[in-house]
């Protein structure tokens, strides 16, 4: 039981880390995008109707990956190059996001899913229990694995990396040294919906394999939230999105626990648990006030403005 | 964004109001204010289908505007108060949440009719109107008794309100007739809507040994992942066939359209009144979809207790019933009033869970 326990903390899991992941970057180049829920609800029916026009749910991926990526390069116009603000804008492409959407999807309800089958690693997946666990996943567990290693060198190994925190930290003097602030931006922007997308196919070709209009169901501000809680640092991401996903599922199982020991527990006590545990956790993080300054973009959300 | 645009649409509605009175005054607004999208595949769109019904065999005389994925609680109010601002000569407001809201409009609106599902709260133009879901439940805990080798079912709940625990215990009752030591687990999902998390007290049901699944919540989650098991489920609300061709048993219908169409046209008539309304199966607001995947036998006796029913020879409340403590609840042969199933905060014995207070 416990196996399968855990391949459910999995599914719920993985699209808040990717989703975080995604937000992270482009909160490390200094843009505070509030779009996260839209943006991956673009991807969920983006890729739901992919994977049905095609049959193929790794096309559905594909489409996913687009078609949050398209729907953040609306933000990055408006916040990069018309320079609105930034918070308002991101609001706004979420509620545009859940009813652009709803709209696509109209003509999927209710049509059985195409489903992303998992891809079982030779040799490894026949390590006993972990095998099973880790390694009979589908694709986008393993790309979610890979994005979080991927992202931790890519901002605190690579030169482009550095750079780019440099633009976060403070965008003026990244321009003084002829860094392209807007450009890279751009880009971070780019990825960020491309994740947020990503973990949108997650939703309608893995953990529900359906298109209900609204089916993140908040998931997004979730993912926004784990990136303060991860101090914008990508382990951090991974571990903050299981400890939700796992506090998420095992109130559940606590449930049927206690009812079967007899025990009153309030449902709505256990259902707030992954919220109690993950602002226990904001707490204990912020406690170190230098740690925390560190990590955080200083431009995080600052208008830039390049003098010509 | 659609809200958004209804929203507007209202809004300018309400401001051209007295400008185009006499336009309005040919169409009467009947308005809906519904908690989930109208495609959720589940109870709000049995009420639109309801709504589209309603708009199709009154087409020349009425309009019917609506607003979707309205949250409970302080948004609801402004929302039917914004419908109510427009024009609408009748609202439905779709979710027990509404209630309050609903209740507070209503009074400010004396001259509006307002028409509450499923709520026990009512006023002068306020009326409630609800379809008695436990007998779809009973004949349902029938089937899952037969059904389940273990004789254990679960459960997916939504919130701990009166509707929802008739339900389980009607169910466990269904259950009993035929199995008297039928279990019943349950898992308070605590949202109506999120098929992510609904999918994950599906599975964490069967993972704790369930093989049979009921739900009372609003997506086709639930019948997905019960499906991908292996194992039976009902749907709810809406027939849920397609999201499990091999796995649903049967589901209740909600099929409100009837029911719209006759309140609408007293509206029209002038003929309207508060009343509290809770009709059954043998009026049609609900139905039981095809008895599918289970063998004849079952299918006999499932169709044997919905004529019962209809007939009113059966009252799935019939005593002698204990409550879940096994303390004496009814005696042998006695029936509940009406206000004492909407108003159950108790369960049955047989449940196996603590009633979240």
């Amino acid at each position: 039981m416990f196996e399968a326990i855990l391949l459910t903390v999995i599914t719920a899991s993985t699209p808040l880390v990717i989703a975080a992941l995604g937000e992270l970057v482009s909160e490390r180049s200094g843009v505070l995008n509030l779009g996260v829920e839209g943006m991956m609800i673009m991807g969920a029916v983006a890729a739901f109707a992919t994977a049905q026009l095609t049959g193929s749910p790794y096309l559905g991926i594909l489409g996913g990956i687009i078609g949050g990526g398209l729907f953040s390069l609306l933000f990055g116009f408006l916040t990069l190059t018309l320079v609105a603000n930034q918070v308002a804008t991101g609001l706004a492409l979420t509620i545009l996001g859940l009813g652009l959407s709803g709209q696509i999807g109209e003509a999927f309800v209710g049509m059985p899913g195409v489903r992303l089958q998992p891809i079982v690693i030779p040799l490894l997946s026949d390590i006993p229990f972990f095998g099973r666990v880790l390694f009979s996943q589908d694709l986008i567990f393993y790309m979610s694995v890979a994005l979080v290693f991927g992202i931790s060198w890519f901002l605190f190994k690579s030169r482009t990396g550095l750079k780019m925190r440099a633009i976060g930290d403070n965008h003026g003097s990244a321009h003084a040294l002829g860094i392209n602030v807007v450009r890279t931006r751009y880009l971070a922007v780019l990825f960020g919906g491309a994740c947020a997308g990503l973990a949108g196919a997650q939703l309608s070709l893995v953990y529900t394999p359906q298109w209900v209009e609204n089916m993140s169901a908040g998931r997004g501000w979730i993912a926004l939230a784990l990136v303060v809680f991860a101090s914008w640092r990508p382990l951090r991401v991974l571990a903050g999105g299981y400890l939700f996903g796992a506090v998420g599922i095992g109130q559940l199982h606590a449930q049927l626990l206690a009812q079967s020991g007899g025990i009153a527990i309030p449902s709505q006590l256990l259902s707030a648990l992954p919220y109690v545990a993950t602002i226990v956790v904001l707490i204990i993080i912020s406690h170190n006030r230098r740690t925390t300054l560190i990590n955080t973009p200083a431009s995080l959300g600052k208008p830039f403005v390049p003098d010509r | 964004m659609k809200k958004l645009i209804i929203a507007l649409a209202a809004t300018t509605a309400m401001l051209g109001g007295f400008a185009g009175s006499a336009s309005a005054q040919e169409k009467k607004k009947i308005c809906f204010i519904y908690v989930g999208s109208k495609t959720d595949g589940g109870w709000t769109q049995a009420h639109d289908i309801g709504r589209q019904a309603l708009q199709k065999a009154l087409d020349d005389k009425i309009e019917t505007p609506f607003l979707e994925s309205v949250p409970e609680g302080p948004d609801a109010e402004r929302a039917i108060e914004r419908m109510a601002r427009s024009g609408c000569a009748l609202i439905y407001t779709t979710s027990f949440g509404f209630m309050d809201a609903t209740v507070k409009v209503a009074a400010k609106f004396p001259d509006v009719k307002f028409e509450h599902a499923t709520g026990f709260k009512a006023a002068e133009n306020l009326a409630t109107y609800n379809a008695r879901f436990y007998e779809g439940r009973y004949i349902q805990g029938q089937i899952a008794a037969k059904m389940s080798k273990k004789g254990l079912a679960g459960y997916i709940a939504s919130f701990p309100i009166p509707e929802v625990v008739m339900g389980i215990n009607a169910f466990e009752l269904g259950a009993k007739s035929v199995n008297p030591e039928f279990k019943l687990k349950v898992v308070w999902a605590n949202t109506w809507f999120d098929p992510g998390k609904e999918a994950d007290a599906a599975k964490a049901l069967i993972d704790q040994g369930v093989d049979i699944l009921t739900q009372h919540t609003d997506t086709t989650a639930p019948m997905q992942v019960a499906a991908e098991r292996g194992i039976p489920a009902f749907g709810q609300a809406s027939d849920m066939i397609a999201a499990g061709p091999k796995t649903q048993l049967t589901a209740i219908v909600d099929t409100w359209g009837a029911y719209y169409i006759k309140r609408t046209q007293a509206v029209l008539d002038g003929s309207w009144k508060s009343e509290q309304i809770w009709d059954g199966l043998k009026d049609g607001i609900l139905t039981m979809a095809p008895y599918t995947n289970m063998p004849d036998d079952v299918k006999a006796m499932a169709e044997e207790t919905e004529a019962k029913i209809k007939s009113g020879e059966l009252h799935p409340f019939t005593g002698p019933i204990n409550k879940q403590d096994g303390s004496a609840w009814l005696a042998a042969g006695e029936k509940p009033e009406d206000k004492v199933l909407l108003g159950m905060n108790f369960y049955v014995e047989g449940v196996d869970d603590k009633l979240p207070k």
